[in-house]
């Protein structure tokens, strides 16, 4: 097993870019961020894009497709949302994107709040090749492998450090 | 307050909620987890309660054996807000009155999907009796039997008072009127001694008060004056003339005169002292209107959390059943792989993956 630290900073900063050459910033986006690492992660762009409307945060617990099998997550926290989501270009930010379940959810609980213009999806880090469901993020800081593990560490500082599993699994 | 002997009937094997009949025998942590869970229902800025899919596909059934408005319209909305498919039965016009036993009925319902009843009845106990008599699958929730317990608006009070006051543990705490014959009384003292408020009084006339009622680990006032006086919390109980088989008081004027909540009285309490009431009132009975009106009254909103905390129970039992059947999955698997395994090269079973 070998660990490896990101600099989340550069990581943060490429995200901002990307995203302030997006046209829907002509449009007054709010941003969403998912409990917990992908609210941190909105923290960070939030504050950079300096966007007018606060953070909205949202808890995917209740909107899970596994709680027939694990139930509910103890630390579930209310979401909230401080705005209409009717008619917003949104920009949704999780940390990782990895079998594409969290993001089904998101967009189940944001539809029932409203109907938004537009989603825009932002991911940290995607672990590509394990999705299970049709979802691809419009803009990622970096791309690694499904075989590597994250361990996300924040709000400030927010640190990420990859794992490298070796072929333990049987 | 006693605990129940042995093993505690509504927990499961991994000592978590199986049935919500009673408080007593529950740790602090069973109550926490259930204010908790209430507390991510709630908006914190619109205090709006959301619709969420957590128990879609589920069925919950209403059993009304005994009239409620309050009790049983919080249920049916707690249901459907967490997208559960609801039915609602008023027993006294169906078949038990031609001639069906209550089992019978009882069985005949769960044929029918049910995953989880909700029971009211008039004899102490029902709730109880039906939860040993449902398949294991299902689960009970008691919303009131006769004079034993009603625990979801115990929690609601408890939701409450957390809301208002922070925390229940150092408060004081007064309840007051007919401690007798009420089920609401008997879990609150019990909710509030788990969560170790500092001090419990009953407040009441001799003929509406348990024989020792100190056993229960509260302070006893005849008086209200005294048993108000600098009190965090007020808990008025109405007077339950449907269960009173013989005169205890007067008349209700003169109880009003001696145990009515009036804003002179309230004054002896804590300046932030909050009012609360578990519904029905009686105005002039045992409460003054410019009080249950009044600004130290959250009786209201002990209604609206009431939506929350039974959307919890009923979230956090059927979460149980699904980390109960997942474990005994897990167990299983662990069990076949170990004995396929050479028995000195055995890996340790897999932990639940959270």
């Amino acid at each position: 097993m070998t660990e490896l630290n990101i600099n989340t900073d550069a990581l943060i900063t490429e995200i901002v870019q990307k995203i302030q050459a997006l046209t829907i910033m002509q449009h007054a986006p709010k941003m969403i961020g998912i409990r917990t690492g992908g609210e941190w992660v909105a923290q960070q762009l939030h504050q950079h894009l300096d966007l007018p409307d606060a953070l909205g945060v949202i808890d995917i617990s209740f909107y899970r497709d596994d709680f027939s099998k694990i139930g509910l997550n103890p630390t579930t926290k209310p979401s909230d949302i401080p705005w209409a989501v009717d008619d917003q270009h949104i920009i949704l930010v999780d940390d990782v994107l990895y079998t594409g379940r969290t993001t089904r959810a998101a967009l189940n609980e944001i539809f029932d709040y409203g109907r938004p213009a537009s989603v825009t999806l932002v991911a940290l880090l995607d672990r590509k090749g394990c999705r299970e469901l049709p979802f691809q993020a419009d803009i990622i800081g970096l791309a690694l492998e499904c075989s590597q593990t994250i361990k996300l560490t924040g709000p400030t500082p927010l640190k990420v450090t990859i794992v490298e599993q070796s072929e333990e699994r049987a | 307050m006693s605990k129940l002997a042995g093993p505690n009937i509504q927990l499961n094997e991994l000592g978590k909620l199986h049935h919500f009949l009673t408080l007593e025998g529950l740790k602090h942590h069973h109550l926490t987890e259930i204010l908790d869970t209430a507390e991510s229902f709630i908006n914190p800025n619109t205090k709006e309660i959301k619709k969420v899919p957590v128990l879609r596909g589920k069925t919950i059934m209403n059993l009304f054996f005994e009239p409620s408005t309050r009790t049983r319209t919080t249920f049916e909305i707690a249901e459907k807000r967490l997208s559960a498919d609801v039915e609602s039965l008023d027993i006294q016009t169906s078949a038990t009155k031609k001639g069906e036993s209550l089992l019978d009925t009882l069985w005949n319902l769960q044929a029918m999907q049910t995953d989880m009843f909700v029971i009211r009845h008039a004899q102490s106990g029902a709730a109880q009796f039906f939860s040993q008599h449902v398949a294991p699958h299902v689960h009970v929730l008691n919303a009131g039997d006769g004079q034993h317990a009603h625990p979801t608006q115990a929690m609601l009070d408890m939701f409450t008072i957390r809301k208002h006051k922070g925390d229940v543990f150092d408060l004081k705490v007064a309840i007051v009127g007919d401690v007798l014959h009420s089920r609401v009384v008997r879990s609150q003292i019990q909710a509030l001694s788990i969560l170790e408020a500092r001090e419990i009084r009953v407040v009441g006339p001799k003929t509406l008060m348990p024989e020792n009622p100190e056993a229960l680990g509260v302070h006893v006032y005849h008086d209200m004056e005294e048993g108000i006086k600098d009190v965090d919390v007020i808990i008025m109980v109405r007077l339950q003339n449907e269960r009173m088989t013989s005169a205890l008081i007067p008349s209700e004027k003169e109880f009003f005169k001696l145990y009515g909540l009036t804003e002179a009285r309230l004054a002896l309490a804590k300046p932030d002292a909050i009012v609360m009431h578990p519904g029905p009132i009686n105005r002039g009975v045992e409460i003054e209107s410019a009080v249950a009106d009044g600004p130290q009254s959250v009786i209201l909103e002990q209604v609206t959390y009431g939506i929350a905390v039974r959307m919890a129970v009923m979230s956090i039992i059927m979460s149980n059943a699904a980390q109960l059947s997942q474990h005994r999955a897990e167990k299983e698997a662990a069990q076949a792989s170990l004995d396929l395994e050479d028995p000195q090269n055995t890996a340790p079973p897999t932990e639940a993956n959270t």
